[in-house]
C-alpha cells in the first residue's frame, strides 16, 4: 500500500477547527449547559484552618424563600463513604467536612436554591459552632511527633513514607572526590485555569442512577473513585464532559470532592443541581501543586562526573490526601536522574499533611520540584569544581548512541540527542559572547546571569507508579497496576466522510485539529472531511482508568490510537475495494480518494463507492466482514509495566527533552529581573503542528515564569490563606512576557506511530530552575544563595541585603 | 426580598426590556436572561477580564457592573463581531496566529482588542502588550495573542 498524500497535513501549522466555535462565542463550557428545572448550589466553607465542628444550625437558612434543601456533613457521612487513596492508612476524606475541618475553605454544607444569589444569601444564615485547634503549616514541623495531628486514625501527619536504594551509592560515595549538598524549598503554586470547577448533577431514585456533568480532564481514576464513595457501581453514574474545558493544566485531574458533593446534594434534594466554583473558592480550596522541601546531595568526581544522588524530599498535600496523590512523590521516579548517566541513588520520600489546601498535578507534576534541586545542585557542583555549568552538563549527558536508555530507577528513555539540543540553546544565546558581556557588566557593577536547565520531559503516565507508595512486600499482597491506553474510534459514513470519536477531553490543546490532520494523511483525504468529537460520556465512550488529557498523553498515546484505528479502517476499505475490483488487496494503492490496481490505472474505485457499499450494499462485502465501516484502537504502551521488586518502574512512556538557556539582569537596588535572552529548545519528537506546539511551549514557559517569580499560595502562621483573589495571587500578564527563541530537535520516538512525544508540560519543568540558576549566577559576586522560590523582587532584595550583612 | 426594576438595554443592536433585581450582575443578565453565553466569567472581581464587553463603546467588566446600570445603555458582546457567516478580521487574525487555546478568556481578549484597534489602528508591540494586559490567559503565554493583535491591526489598516 502506498499513500502519496502522506505528510501533506501532519507537520503543518494547520489552523484550528476548534476556533470556529470559540471565536464567535459558541463554545460549550460547563456554565453554558442549561437543563430543565436546574437549581443552583452554593457551598459554605470553613473560616478555620483546623477546628472541631461542635454543632450546626441550618433552620434559618431552610426558611429562606427559594431554598430547596441543605446538605450537611452529617448527611454526607450517612450517604457516602470516604474517598479511597493509595496510601497504607488513608485519612477519612469525605466530600465535605464531617466532624472536623482541616483547611480554610473546606466545605461544611451545601445550599440548593432557585438561583445562586439566594443560595449565597442562605449561607449567611447557617450557624456553625467551631472549636479551633492548633495548626501545623510548616512541612518539616508536620513530620515531628509533637506537631498538631490532623487525622487521629493515622496518628501522625505522614501520609506516605518510603526509602529507596538503586545501585550502590555507598561505593559511589567512596569513589567520589566531593559531595555537594543543598536544601531547596519549592513553593505551593498552581494553574488557576480561567474556567473554574463546575458540576451539574441529578439523581433518579427509581433506577438509582446519577447523571453528572463536569469539566474534569478524565474520567481517569476519578469516575471509579466517586462511584465507590457514592456506594454505586460505575455504570450507575453517567459522567458527561462538555466539548470545551476552559483550561486545566492538571488542576482538573485531582480527585476533587465536588463531583460527589453535588451528586449528594442532588440526591438529597431531588433536584438537578448546578454548582459553579467562584474564583475565591478556587484560590482557597480547589487544588494546587505540592510545595516541597528537598535535601539533596551529589557525589562527584573532580572532572565533574556525577556518580550518585542522595535525597530526602518531603511533599505536602495539605489537609487530606486524594488521588492521584501521593503521585507527587513518585511520578518522576523513572526520570529522577534527569538527562544524566547517574547509576546510584539513595532516596527518602515523605508525603505529609498540613492545614493547607489540597493538591493535584500542576503542569509538570512535580518534575519542576525535582529539577529545581537536581539542576541547582549541578550548578553548585560546577562552581565548587571550577567547571563551566555548560561543560558539566555535556560531561554527564546520556549520549545519543545510548538510546533506548534504562535509568537506575527503571525509566526507559526512548530517544533523544541531548548534546545537540543543548548546543542549539547555547548557540541561540551566543553563550561565549554572553560570558564576555557578563564580565564587562560586572566591572560596571551590573549583575548579569546566565542560567541553564537541561531536563528530561516525561510524557504518558504509566499508572503503575502510584503503587510505589507501597513497599515491595505490601505490593506483593495486592494485584499489580499498569497501563497507559487511550481509545479512539474511527468511522466512515456512507458518503465517505470520517468521524472520529476520541475521549481525550482536551482543554485547548487542539486535538480536533491534529486528529483531522492525521486521519487526512492516513486516508489521503482533506482534513475538512474529518469531524471529531473528543469529549467523555462514560455511557457511550470506550474508556479506562487511564483515559483523559494529563501527563502530556495526546501526542504520544493519543496519536497512536488515531493512527492505528485509521489504518484498520483503511485495511477494511482496501479489502472491500479489492473484493469489488476482483483484485488482490496487496495490489491496490490509494491515491486522491481512489483505490487503483497498480499498473492498471483504468481499474479503480472511489473511497465514496467503498464506503457506500459497506453501508448500502452489505451483501456485496467480502464474506464474514462486519457491515458499516469503523474500527477502534485502544493500546497501552508496551513499556507500561508494573513496578518491579526493586522499586524500578518506567513511570512514563515517551521522554522528551528541554534545554533552557536564560540570560537576565538583576537590578540589585530593586530586586527586579530583566530578561535579556531566552532560548528554549525542545525535543518532542516529530512535530505534528508547529503552530500548536509553539502555543504549548510558550504556555508552559509563562506558566512556569509565574511560579518562579510571582505565584504562591501564601498562608500566615495562623493558617489563613493570604492569596484568595487575583489581586493577591499574581499570575503573569502580557507585560511580563519576554521574547523567547524556541528551537526544536526532532528525535523520533520508536514507541509512537508518528515519532511524536508529549509537549504540553515541557518548559514548566525547566524554567523555574533555569531562572533560579541565572539569578544565582548574576548574584554570585555578592555571595547570594538561591535555594527557594518564588523569586519576587522583594525576596531577591532581601537575599541581597542578607548576603551583604554577612559580608560586612 | 428586594424588588425588581425595569430596564431597557440595547445589546448587539437589539433592544431588550426586562425586569431585574437591582443586585443582578450585568454578566448574569447577559448570560442567563438574554442567553448570550459568549461572555465568560473568570473571577467575579474584575481582574481576569474574561467578562469584558463594550459598554457605550468602552470596555467594561460585566462582572463588576449591575444590570440596572445598563439601563438606557448600548452593550456589545463577542456575539456581535462575526457577521453573515464571516469572521471579523480580529477573529480571523486570532485563528491565523493561534491566539487562543481553551478559548475561555477569548471573548475578553477580542472585545479588548476591538476597542484598542479602534483607538490605535497602528500600534507598537509594546502598546499591544499594555492593551491586553488586563485580560489574563493561562494557556498561550500571550505571545501568539500579541502576534494576532498585530496581524489584525495590519489587516484592518490595509482595508
Amino acid at each position: 500500500m502506498s499513500n502519496e498524500d502522506k505528510g501533506k497535513w501532519v507537520g503543518k501549522g494547520m489552523k484550528r477547527k476548534e476556533d470556529l466555535r470559540l471565536l464567535i462565542g459558541r463554545g460549550n463550557f460547563m456554565d453554558d449547559i442549561r437543563l430543565p428545572n436546574m437549581k443552583h448550589a452554593a457551598i459554605l466553607r470553613s473560616p478555620y484552618p483546623h477546628a472541631w465542628i461542635r454543632g450546626m444550625d441550618v433552620s434559618e437558612a431552610e426558611k429562606l424563600p427559594g431554598v430547596r434543601g441543605i446538605l450537611t456533613g452529617e448527611d454526607v457521612e450517612k450517604m457516602s463513604k470516604p474517598f479511597s487513596v493509595g496510601v497504607p492508612v488513608p485519612p477519612k476524606y469525605y466530600a465535605c467536612a464531617v466532624d472536623k475541618v482541616r483547611f480554610v475553605g473546606e466545605p461544611v454544607a451545601v445550599v440548593v436554591a432557585d438561583d445562586r444569589y439566594i443560595a449565597e444569601d442562605a449561607l449567611d444564615l447557617i450557624k456553625v459552632d467551631y472549636e479551633p485547634l492548633p495548626v501545623v503549616m510548616d512541612i518539616e514541623e508536620a513530620t515531628q511527633p509533637d506537631s498538631p495531628i490532623l487525622h487521629d486514625n493515622i496518628g501522625s501527619n505522614i501520609y506516605s513514607h518510603r526509602l529507596f536504594k538503586y545501585g550502590n551509592p555507598e561505593k559511589a560515595y567512596e569513589e567520589a572526590d566531593l559531595v555537594v549538598k543543598g536544601k531547596f524549598l519549592f513553593p505551593k503554586y498552581g494553574s488557576t485555569p480561567i474556567e473554574t470547577y463546575a458540576v451539574i448533577a441529578s439523581y433518579n431514585p427509581y433506577n438509582e442512577e446519577f447523571v453528572i456533568y463536569n469539566n474534569y480532564q478524565g474520567p481517569f481514576v476519578t469516575h471509579f473513585l466517586v462511584a465507590l464513595a457514592l456506594g454505586i457501581p460505575e455504570n450507575k453514574m453517567r459522567w458527561i464532559v462538555p466539548t470545551d474545558i476552559g483550561g486545566g493544566f492538571g488542576t482538573k485531574t485531582g480527585m476533587y470532592p465536588y463531583i460527589a458533593l453535588i451528586a449528594l446534594a442532588a440526591k438529597k434534594t431531588g433536584m438537578t443541581v448546578k454548582w459553579l466554583e467562584d474564583r475565591r473558592e478556587h484560590l482557597l480550596a480547589s487544588s494546587t501543586g505540592t510545595d516541597r522541601v528537598t535535601y539533596m546531595e551529589a557525589a562527584v568526581k573532580k572532572d565533574g562526573t556525577i556518580l550518585a544522588l542522595k535525597d530526602k524530599a518531603i511533599d505536602n498535600t495539605g489537609g487530606y490526601i486524594r488521588p492521584p496523590e501521593p503521585g507527587c512523590a513518585y511520578r518522576s521516579t523513572g526520570n529522577h536522574t534527569g538527562a544524566y548517566q547517574i547509576k546510584d541513588l539513595d532516596r527518602e520520600v515523605l508525603v505529609v499533611g498540613t492545614n493547607k489546601c489540597l493538591t493535584a498535578p500542576n503542569r509538570g507534576y512535580t518534575c519542576q520540584e525535582l529539577y529545581f534541586s537536581v539542576e541547582r545542585l549541578v550548578d553548585m557542583a560546577a562552581t565548587e569544581l571550577g567547571l563551566d555549568p555548560a561543560e558539566i552538563r555535556f560531561k554527564n549527558f546520556i549520549q545519543p548512541g545510548q538510546f533506548p536508555y534504562t535509568t537506575a530507577t527503571g525509566g526507559l528513555y526512548d530517544a533523544g540527542n541531548y548534546p545537540k539540543a543543548f548546543q542549539m540553546a547555547l548557540d541561540i544565546i551566543d553563550y561565549k559572547k554572553m560570558r564576555e558581556e557578563q564580565q564587562k557588566a560586572r566591572k560596571e557593577s551590573k549583575y548579569i546571569g546566565i542560567g541553564f536547565a537541561t531536563v528530561v520531559d516525561p510524557s504518558v503516565t504509566n499508572i503503575a507508579y502510584v503503587t510505589l507508595a507501597l513497599t515491595p512486600e505490601q505490593r506483593a499482597k495486592e494485584r499489580p497496576k499498569s497501563g497507559s491506553g487511550e481509545s479512539v474510534i474511527v468511522k466512515m459514513d456512507p458518503l465517505g466522510k470520517v468521524h472520529v470519536i476520541a475521549s481525550t477531553n482536551p482543554q485547548g490543546q487542539g486535538h480536533e485539529t491534529v486528529i483531522s490532520q492525521i486521519v487526512a494523511d492516513e486516508l489521503g483525504i482533506h482534513p475538512d472531511d474529518v469531524t471529531v468529537s473528543d469529549v467523555v460520556d462514560t455511557h457511550d465512550r470506550v474508556y479506562s482508568i487511564t483515559t483523559g488529557s494529563y501527563s502530556s498523553r495526546f501526542a504520544s498515546v493519543g496519536t497512536n490510537a488515531v493512527v492505528y484505528a485509521t489504518r484498520k479502517v483503511k485495511e477494511r476499505m482496501t479489502k472491500i475495494a479489492a473484493h469489488l475490483l476482483e483484485a488482490n488487496p496487496n495490489d491496490l494503492e490509494l491515491k486522491k480518494g481512489k483505490f487503483y490496481v497498480k499498473g492498471s490505472p483504468d481499474r479503480s474505485i472511489s473511497i465514496r463507492h467503498v464506503a457506500g457499499t459497506a453501508h448500502w450494499n452489505q451483501a456485496a462485502l467480502p464474506e464474514g466482514m462486519d457491515a458499516g465501516l469503523y474500527a477502534s484502537s485502544f493500546l497501552s504502551m508496551p513499556t507500561s509495566k508494573p513496578v518491579d521488586d526493586l522499586d524500578r518502574v518506567d513511570s512514563s512512556n515517551t521522554y522528551g527533552f528541554v534545554a533552557e538557556a536564560i540570560v537576565l539582569e538583576v537590578d540589585i537596588e530593586t530586586g527586579e529581573v530583566k530578561f535579556l535572552k531566552w532560548a528554549s529548545v525542545h525535543d518532542s519528537g516529530t512535530v505534528l503542528n508547529p503552530m500548536l506546539l509553539e502555543g504549548q511551549v510558550m504556555g508552559s514557559c509563562i506558566h512556569a515564569l509565574g511560579g518562579t517569580l510571582y505565584e504562591e499560595f501564601a498562608y500566615d502562621e495562623n493558617g489563613q490563606c493570604l492569596t484568595a483573589s487575583f489581586q493577591d495571587y499574581l499570575v503573569p500578564t502580557a507585560m511580563e512576557v519576554p521574547k523567547i527563541d524556541i528551537g526544536h530537535v526532532e528525535t523520533a520516538s520508536p514507541l509512537t506511530a508518528l515519532g511524536s512525544k508529549g509537549a504540553g508540560e515541557s518548559s514548566s519543568m525547566s524554567v523555574p530552575v533555569a531562572i533560579g540558576n541565572a539569578i544565582a549566577d548574576a548574584l554570585s559576586p555578592l555571595g547570594v544563595t538561591i535555594d527557594e522560590l518564588p523569586l519576587s523582587p522583594n525576596k531577591i532584595w532581601h537575599l541581597i541585603q542578607e548576603a551583604r550583612a554577612k559580608k560586612d | 426580598m428586594v424588588g425588581y426594576r425595569r430596564i431597557v438595554v440595547k445589546v448587539n443592536g437589539v433592544q431588550y426590556e426586562r425586569e431585574v433585581e437591582p443586585r443582578r450582575l450585568l454578566v448574569d443578565f447577559l448570560r442567563d436572561d438574554l442567553e448570550l453565553i459568549g461572555t465568560h466569567v473568570g473571577c467575579e472581581h474584575g481582574i481576569c477580564g474574561a467578562c469584558t464587553v463594550l459598554f457605550n463603546g468602552r470596555t467594561a467588566r460585566s462582572c463588576l457592573m449591575f444590570a440596572v446600570q445598563a439601563d438606557g445603555a448600548e452593550v456589545m458582546t463577542v456575539e456581535s463581531l462575526a457577521e453573515n457567516g464571516k469572521l471579523h478580521p480580529i477573529q480571523e487574525a486570532f485563528r491565523e496566529h493561534h491566539g487562543l487555546q481553551c478559548g475561555f478568556c477569548t471573548p475578553g481578549m477580542l472585545m479588548t482588542t476591538y476597542e484598542f484597534l479602534n483607538e490605535n489602528p497602528d500600534p507598537s508591540e509594546e502598546e499591544v502588550r499594555k492593551a491586553i494586559s488586563g485580560v489574563l490567559c493561562r494557556c498561550t503565554g500571550y505571545k501568539q495573542v500579541i502576534d494576532s493583535v498585530m496581524a489584525a491591526a495590519a489587516e484592518m489598516k490595509g482595508k
